[in-house]
């Protein structure tokens, strides 16, 4: 085959796929709040790659997420120009806190997202595909996990696992790959009766390549796009187990920690109550900013997949 | 198949899902070594001073299953283990002294959600792309994002830093002392203080009462009412464009009674199936409200118990029962949305 021919074919097999893109993209142009969310998760996502030059690390700090504290006192400062956004209860810098928070926030996001997908797309493609004893398991076993509310099974498995990041990201994982191995199951179900999974069934397909080559393909992008949205509301939970004190040690660079040291301190002195206003303001627009963003992106994208509200 | 057998067939399938949440809970607890695991057993502060004779009685160091049936039969009994921290005494029983509060946070809560919810999503869908559509619209997602633990500190900070009202915990200090201390002749009949309050004619305490459940309720209901009028306001979307409002409309009936008795029952019905994402929300809501606002019920405790060093019985015991009461309400749900729609005990 020669190199024109390849690229033609390759045009045609992905086709529908840049159709599918552009149109998402003119859609999403149109509706000035998605781009508004888009906007600010941009800014998140260069505040969490330039860490290291917004707020460098100490010399002879080797861990980059623990906060430079400058001694013991309980009384938080006000922003000045050595910290620019004050230091919080207990004199950990705030700003160091917040802008290496950005990378926290995305690291517990993606990877949880990614491995709870591998995970439930493992799984769920195994029992929609195969159904039988291993679907009846999977089943039962998502039963037993949505039988908790979220926040309450991962409180109770950090307390179990220890209290640091890994405990969280373990817990979040546990608890969200059941939802995306329903829904990939419930794709290949509908995938697996269409004729030219037969066809390929027929003409002597492996198992292992109607599943890749045939039956993923085709039900794989809105769970994809769905998991990826879930990245706010995973972040989300990881901050509230940290405020609850379940995360690592004090000092270490996330949102909500930095706003959990802030609750002794809400209240200043009569005359001025609002005296200490950094140590609960600026953590929490940042988690709210960023949150917000992923909802706005969210709302944005489910309405252009919803196949009856489309191009009418 | 008529709607007794339905909530019949609903009913049985609670069990396996029921055992399912203890085999979870003990799962997790294999984590643990038999000396740590010896606390879920323990009943009083006196056999925890003998881990040892703990192991040797419930067999901690026998295979997994046969220590699966010495722990459920101890659950079955109502012994969920003992908390050594504070406050201290067998799980169960501060776990039922603890609920009236939280109940009475979901008591006030549950019906604000359910009704500003429903009202807002239904006028917003009515009144599409008007301006009322988009304030509603706006706030909400902005309710939807706000992390109910900032909302919370960013009320303490308004209401009671700023403006000195409505402060954290549940009773003016002296009236919890009244409320607490033997001699008063203070009658609990339900634990509730805002009802406790009327029954024993001391209505100066159900007022100092409601005025303790103003922010940690308000910090409760925003984010589910906001995602209540964003649910209810595509349901009513979809709802209005059917054809059988066209059909209303056509014969003639008001615009009240094509929105209210067509367009709103019939939005109604999805909606049911999601409010077992809210009871979800309000669970987990209680754990962070109460928290802040220093409120002494479950969530509370168990937030406190799950700090480390954690308690291990208070964690498990409170995610038990909070399995448990999520397993019935969704039980609950499900059995309304049969009894409202025959297609689902039909179908």
């Amino acid at each position: 085959m020669g190199i024109s021919s390849r690229l033609k074919k390759f045009k045609t097999e992905i086709g529908p796929t840049v159709k599918e893109m552009k149109f998402m993209i003119t859609r999403m142009k149109k509706s000035p709040l998605s781009m508004v969310g888009v906007a600010m998760l941009l800014f998140f996502v260069a505040v969490a790659l330039l860490a290291p030059v917004l707020a460098p690390v100490p010399e002879g700090q080797t861990d980059p997420y623990r906060v430079p504290r400058e001694g013991y006192l309980a009384e938080p400062k006000p922003p000045s120009e050595k910290h620019p956004f004050g230091t919080t209860p207990w004199q950990f810098d705030l700003y160091y806190g917040v802008i290496w928070g950005t990378r926290t926030a995305f690291r517990i996001g993606l990877i949880v997202v990614l491995s709870a997908l591998a995970i439930g797309l493992s799984i769920g493609t195994i029992a929609g595909y195969y159904g039988g004893v291993i679907d009846e398991l999977m089943m039962r076993f998502t039963d037993i996990i949505w039988a908790f509310p979220n926040l309450i099974l991962c409180m109770a498995l950090v307390s179990v696992l220890g209290p640091t990041l890994d405990s969280i990201i373990l817990a979040l994982t546990i608890v969200g790959w059941p939802t995306y191995a329903r829904v990939i199951r419930g794709e290949i179900l509908k995938v697996r009766e269409e004729d030219y999974v037969e066809a390929a069934k027929a003409v002597g397909c492996s198992d292992f390549r109607v599943i890749f080559k045939h039956v993923l393909p085709n039900s794989i992008y809105s769970i994809l796009i769905m998991a990826s949205l879930d990245i706010g509301a995973i972040v989300l939970t990881a901050a509230a187990l940290m405020f609850l004190g379940l995360g690592p040690p004090s000092g270490y660079a996330d949102w909500g920690q930095m706003i959990s040291f802030s609750r002794g301190w809400i209240y200043a002195s009569p005359s001025n109550p609002w005296g200490y206003w950094w140590t609960w303001t600026i953590p929490g627009v940042f988690i709210f900013i960023f949150v917000l963003a992923w909802n706005l992106l969210g709302d944005a994208v489910r309405d252009i997949f919803d196949p009856t509200l489309r191009r009418r | 198949m008529g709607l007794r057998a339905y909530i019949v067939r609903r009913t049985l399938l609670v069990i396996p899902t029921l055992i399912g949440v203890t085999l979870l809970v003990f799962a997790v607890v294999q984590v643990l070594t038999p000396e740590q695991r010896a606390a879920l057993y323990v009943t009083s502060e006196k056999e925890a001073r003998d881990i040892e004779e703990i192991i040797e009685k419930y067999r901690l160091r026998d295979p997994v299953y046969i220590q699966y049936f010495h722990w459920m039969e101890q659950i079955l009994r109502g012994n969920l283990g003992y908390n050594m921290k504070s406050p201290r005494g067998p799980v169960l029983d501060i776990i039922l002294r603890r609920a009236p509060a939280s109940a009475e946070l979901c008591m006030f809560a549950a019906p604000i959600i359910v009704i500003l919810g429903i009202y807002l999503g239904v006028k917003s869908a009515v009144h599409r792309d008007k301006l009322i559509d988009h304030v509603t619209r706006t706030t909400s997602i902005i309710g939807w994002s706000l992390p109910s633990f900032w909302l919370g500190i960013l009320l303490l900070a308004i209401f009671y830093a700023g403006f000195g009202l409505f402060p954290p915990g549940r009773l003016r200090p002296d009236l919890q002392y009244f409320v607490f201390s033997p001699a008063s002749g203070w009658n609990s009949y339900t634990g509730l203080y805002t009802i406790d309050g009327l029954l024993n004619g001391r209505p100066d305490i159900t007022f100092d009462a409601l005025k303790h459940l103003v922010l940690p309720v308000m910090s409760l209901t925003i984010q589910i009412i906001a995602m209540l009028v964003r649910i209810m306001r595509s349901s009513m979307l979809e709802s209005l464009s059917k054809g059988y409002i066209v059909t209303a409309r056509a014969k003639g009936l008001s615009q009240s009674e094509v929105i209210n008795k067509h367009a709103r029952r019939n939005a109604l019905i999805p909606v049911i199936t999601l409010s077992g994402m809210l009871i979800a929300g309000l669970v987990t809501g209680v754990v962070i409200t109460e928290t802040i606002f220093n409120y002494p019920g479950l969530g509370q405790f168990a937030a406190h118990a799950a700090l480390p060093p954690p308690s291990m019985p208070a964690v498990l015991g409170f995610a038990l029962f909070t399995g448990v009461i999520f397993i019935l309400a969704n039980l609950i749900v499900d059995i309304v949305y049969a009894y409202i729609d025959p297609r689902i005990r039909l179908g």
